[in-house]
């Protein structure tokens, strides 16, 4: 088994007073292996992105721990330990028309990062390292004196990608990189990262709400559902036995581009079954677990 | 055979802006028969919500020029139309779903209310009668407790049941022809294929002919009855939902579908990608507009504009590939194989083809 | 939909070539940054572009009129009441002095209390505004509530309490009392806007991935903040400077405007007021530049405003 690079024990993050919380992530406890692509799904409002946003610190958490490469993300304190870890974790954002500054130039939004982190002070060197970046992700050096805004959606996304890898980080964290882009522009986004991941040995966690996407990219899949993780495990697993029934009613959500299949489906609806104290993550299968009581969980494996 | 209910005839419309003239719908024919759903499939830009919002006239006028085209509706062309005749036709015989339920709702408003002024407005009932007919429509979009809804507002709902609002706001002059514009695409799948079947058996229950706008052809596949495939501003590929998805011919429809990962793809493979990105319309491009991004590109391509070939009664393309004189090109190989799949799965549960092509 | 007839097309021409997809991702128009293109907007706004003349040209007549002028602004002709002529061109008034000159004076006081009251509206408010909101919840809520208490105190009152306190005529002839009052709560709108800029800006997702950089406060003002809020705040400024114009010379209108023999435009038409029915140029001409002034302001600030809609970029 490869190295845990990230641990993530009762991730817990309320929003509003604190007499009446929004429990937007309510207590979950994962692993990232060195490498892998975890996919991290559910419908809106489930608090997946809330997860990423928390892990990678723009949120202060409410309780947990996050324990990247042994070391606790959210107890470190000074400007220069902050720096490191940033260097090390990067994030990927969905909407391409609002994660890049309209007054900047793709070449100032991909070198952003050296400035913060007095990178590459050499003029020449520092060229060097943008065109390199551009040609990574598929643009080329002229692109670097253009603004977002002259750039089509898939061109901006990848501008994005760019400017997370300029400080060589291990672990990115991809927040519906692709939900906000065409069909054929998102399959060359996904090949982009997926190619990256093998040439830098990358750690991703991949969040979206596009399950065929999800199960393409994905070693493992969470599925969440209001605030916590209802079942992880191998994407095989997830997709071909499900247990939990909130994860069999969103696969059988998803539509097929397949007319035949399409006439025939039946979606399983879902009713949340409120769960007593003892819920918690059982083991159905090796690397696979459900989240329930130890009766909800036979009842399901059963049904 | 029935009578089309909507004629689309050459459709061209232009857009005023400071880069010039955007070219966003070129030449865009198709109909619709009474009862039937046509999907129009194609990313930002392709012209797809503009051919929509045209059918309805909603284009601004300007900087939107309606350049040609006639939409014959019910046996009478709508472009001529002023806006005041258009108004009797807007949300009567023709009413229109968009993406975001929020932005079509009055937020001050109830909704039982916005419900009633529509049928007040096209219908000659009485007060408490359009109040019957609103609350059986809520029931008919699956809303549970219509009365009390019925006096409730647009944020007391969550996204999934505000779309059924909007669904039974656009149904309750009885329409002839609805038009759907990514009518789930801001929804969740689960959400999605709720408001999907409903649509479909709205359809069933009314014979209500519905253009359905989207992007995805997960959804396509299960709404569909026909397929326009839509690039630049232009159909490329046209015909039942079978021919589009089993037996595509355009290029652009076999990366559509490539580009899409399959539940049981293997994850070592990349995906097959569309190159590059979509013309600007500004400028259209010489030729076929999907040559630059096309591997298969003839040589004609970048010269001449490709006709309509017909495939069978009902399956048209346009490109060169279909000419007699152009070589044979099978489908790419990992589409075929994924089409095989699907026809495969469904052999073996009938032990016969039921596929024609 | 039939099939079209066919063409007889040579053979050659059904040869496989492929694709150029890299073309595609050529960006073929010539680069334009952002605010090259709202002035290249803003020319095409008619209104804009001749509010912007008439505010260079009101601003030319204000600095050159008064020194190429044969005629000081207080001096006295001893011709009273003289309708407009070659010599005088606005005519003169009850004490016999040139209209013209006292026009462009009084342009000189009141393009100068409204620019004034605007800078100082800016620093205050941009200032307080970014705090507010780039702070946490619990501050910009006691921040916001001053503005709102500040917000109901009615400027007549300051404005008469100033006066009185700093006496009329000790600093700046007026001047200050009538800026200060502009001021107390004029920077609460700029503040407003400002804050809501900062509030939507910090949630963007470019200030997001900056913050995920590693870029600290100083960083993300100066490259994301200021950038972003600057078209925003442009525009209010526009906007401001013709309301304090306007609320000069109201008050002026009540007589609580500059002393004599200084005259702004509203102390100028509140004169001419009472002369009205024998000598109305007095009135009309100051009234024709408040009126010109106050339109050529708005109409540059909402093409300015238009200019840097980004719903209109393409």
């Amino acid at each position: 088994m490869a190295k845990k690079l990230l641990e993530i024990k009762n991730l817990t993050q309320y929003f509003g007073s604190s007499k009446e919380p929004v429990k937007a992530v309510d207590g979950i406890s994962f692993d990232i292996y060195e490498g892998e692509t975890l996919g991290l799904v559910g419908e809106s409002g489930c608090g997946k992105s809330t997860t990423g946003r928390s892990i990678i610190r723009l949120y202060d958490i409410t309780d947990g721990e996050i324990i990247f490469n042994g070391k606790d993300v959210h107890s470190s304190k000074s400007a220069n330990e902050m720096k490191q870890f940033n260097r090390q974790m990067q994030m990927i954002f969905q909407d391409p028309y609002a994660s890049l500054n309209p007054r900047m130039k793709a070449g100032e939004i991909i070198s952003e990062a050296f400035d913060i982190h007095g990178l590459y002070k050499n003029k020449k060197e520092r060229l060097e390292k943008v065109e390199s970046l551009l040609e990574a992700v598929g643009l080329n050096k002229e692109h670097a004196n253009r603004y977002a805004h002259e750039f089509s959606g898939g061109q901006r996304q990848r501008i994005g990608i760019a400017r997370a890898l300029s400080l060589n980080p291990s672990f990115i964290i991809a927040d519906e990189p692709i939900s906000a882009l065409d069909v054929s522009i998102q399959a060359q986004v996904v090949n982009l990262l997926k190619q990256l991941q093998k040439e830098l040995n990358l750690t991703y966690l991949f969040i979206a709400h596009d399950l065929s996407m999800v199960k393409y990219i994905s070693d493992r899949i969470a599925v969440m559902y209001r605030g916590k993780i209802v079942e992880i495990g191998l994407a095989d697993d997830i997709y071909h036995s499900p247990v939990h029934p909130y994860t069999k009613s969103l696969l059988s959500a998803i539509p097929l581009p397949d007319p035949i299949s399409e006439s025939k489906r039946t979606r399983i609806p879902y009713v949340h079954e409120e769960l007593d104290e003892s819920a918690s993550l059982y083991e159905v299968a090796d690397m696979h677990f459900v989240y329930g009581t130890a009766a909800s969980v036979k009842k399901w494996q059963n049904t | 055979m029935s009578e089309p209910i909507l004629q689309v005839k050459d459709l061209r419309i232009h857009f005023k802006t400071f880069a010039g003239f955007v070219q966003a719908v070129r030449g865009v024919n198709f109909e619709l028969k009474a009862g039937e759903t046509l999907a129009i499939v194609g990313e930002s830009g392709s012209g797809k919500s503009v051919t929509s919002n045209a059918l309805m006239k909603l284009i601004p006028e300007p900087p939107g020029i309606y350049e040609s085209g006639e939409i014959i509706f019910n046996g009478r062309d709508l472009i001529p139309l002023s806006d005041k005749e258009m108004s009797k036709v807007r949300g009567n015989e023709i009413s229109m779903i968009f993406q975001d339920p929020m932005t079509s709702l009055n937020p001050t408003m109830r909704v039982g209310r916005q419900i009633t002024e529509v049928i007040l407005k096209h219908k000659n009932v009485s007060a408490s009668e359009a109040k019957k007919r609103a609350i059986k429509l809520l029931d008919q979009v699956g809303i549970p407790m219509p009365e009390k809804r019925y006096k409730q507002y647009p944020h007391e709902f969550s996204g999934g049941m505000r779309q059924r609002v909007v669904i039974a706001i656009a149904l309750a002059a009885e329409p002839k022809l609805l038009i759907a514009d990514e009518p789930t695409t801001a929804l969740d799948v689960t959400i999605q294929a709720q408001i999907l079947e409903l649509m479909k058996d709205i359809q069933k229950t009314s014979n209500t002919s519905i253009i359905f706008i989207t992007h995805d052809l997960g959804v396509v596949a299960n709404v569909a009855d026909r397929v326009a495939v839509m690039y630049a501003g232009q159909i490329v590929e046209y015909g039942t939902v079978n021919e589009i998805f089993y037996n595509p011919k355009h290029p652009y429809t076999w990366g559509l579908l490539g580009s899409m990962p399959d539940i049981d793809s293997n994850s070592d493979e990349l995906l097959r990608t569309i190159p590059g990105s979509p013309p600007d319309l500004t400028q259209p491009p010489k030729g076929d507009a999907f040559a630059a991004r096309n591997e298969f590109a003839l040589a004609i391509d970048y010269e001449k504009e490709p006709p309509m070939f017909q495939v069978s009664e009902t399956h048209f393309a346009k490109t060169w590939l279909l000419h007699p004189d152009a070589p044979k090109i099978p489908i790419p190989e990992a589409v075929a194989k994924r089409i095989e799949g699907y026809l495969g799965k469904e052999n073996m549960l009938n032990g016969e083809k039921t596929i024609r092509n | 939909m039939s099939q079209q007839q066919l063409e007889k097309i040579e053979k050659e021409m059904f040869e496989i070539v492929g694709g150029r997809h890299e073309e595609t991702e050529k960006l073929a128009k010539k680069s334009v940054s952002f605010w090259k293109e709202v002035i290249i907007r803003f020319a095409h706004n008619k209104l804009a572009i001749f509010g912007l003349i008439a505010l260079m040209a009101i601003l030319l007549m204000a600095i050159f009129a008064p020194i190429f002028s044969q005629y000081t602004y207080s001096e006295q002709l001893g011709l009273y009441n003289k309708a407009p002529s070659a010599a005088n061109w606005f005519g003169t008034d009850d004490l016999g002095r040139d209209v013209f000159v006292r026009v462009w004076e009084g342009a000189r006081i009141s393009l100068f209390i409204g620019i004034t009251a605007a800078i100082i509206d800016l620093v205050i408010g941009v200032v307080w505004g970014s705090i507010s909101g780039l702070a946490g919840e619990r501050v910009d809520n006691i921040m916001m509530r001053i503005a709102d208490v500040l917000t109901a105190v009615p400027y007549l009152l300051v404005v008469i309490v100033l006066s009185v306190v700093l006496g009329n005529g000790a600093l700046g002839d007026g001047l200050l009392p009538m800026i200060i009052a502009l001021s107390v709560t004029g920077w609460i709108n700029m503040a407003r806007i400002v804050r809501g800029e900062v509030l939507s800006i910090k949630n963007q997702e470019y200030v997001l991935a900056a913050r995920t950089l590693g870029a600290n406060t100083k960083h993300l003002i100066i490259k994301h903040l200021i950038p972003n809020a600057l078209g925003a705040i442009l525009v209010t400024m526009t906007l401001t400077i013709p309301m304090a114009i306007f609320t000069e010379a109201f008050l002026s209108y009540l007589g609580l405007g500059v002393s004599a023999p200084l005259a702004s435009w509203g102390t100028m038409a509140s004169e001419g007021n009472n002369a009205i029915t024998n000598a109305p140029w007095r009135l009309i001409f100051p009234a024709l530049m408040i009126s010109l002034t106050i339109f050529a302001f708005n109409a540059v600030g909402d093409g300015l405003r238009d200019a840097l809609d980004p719903k209109l970029r393409k």
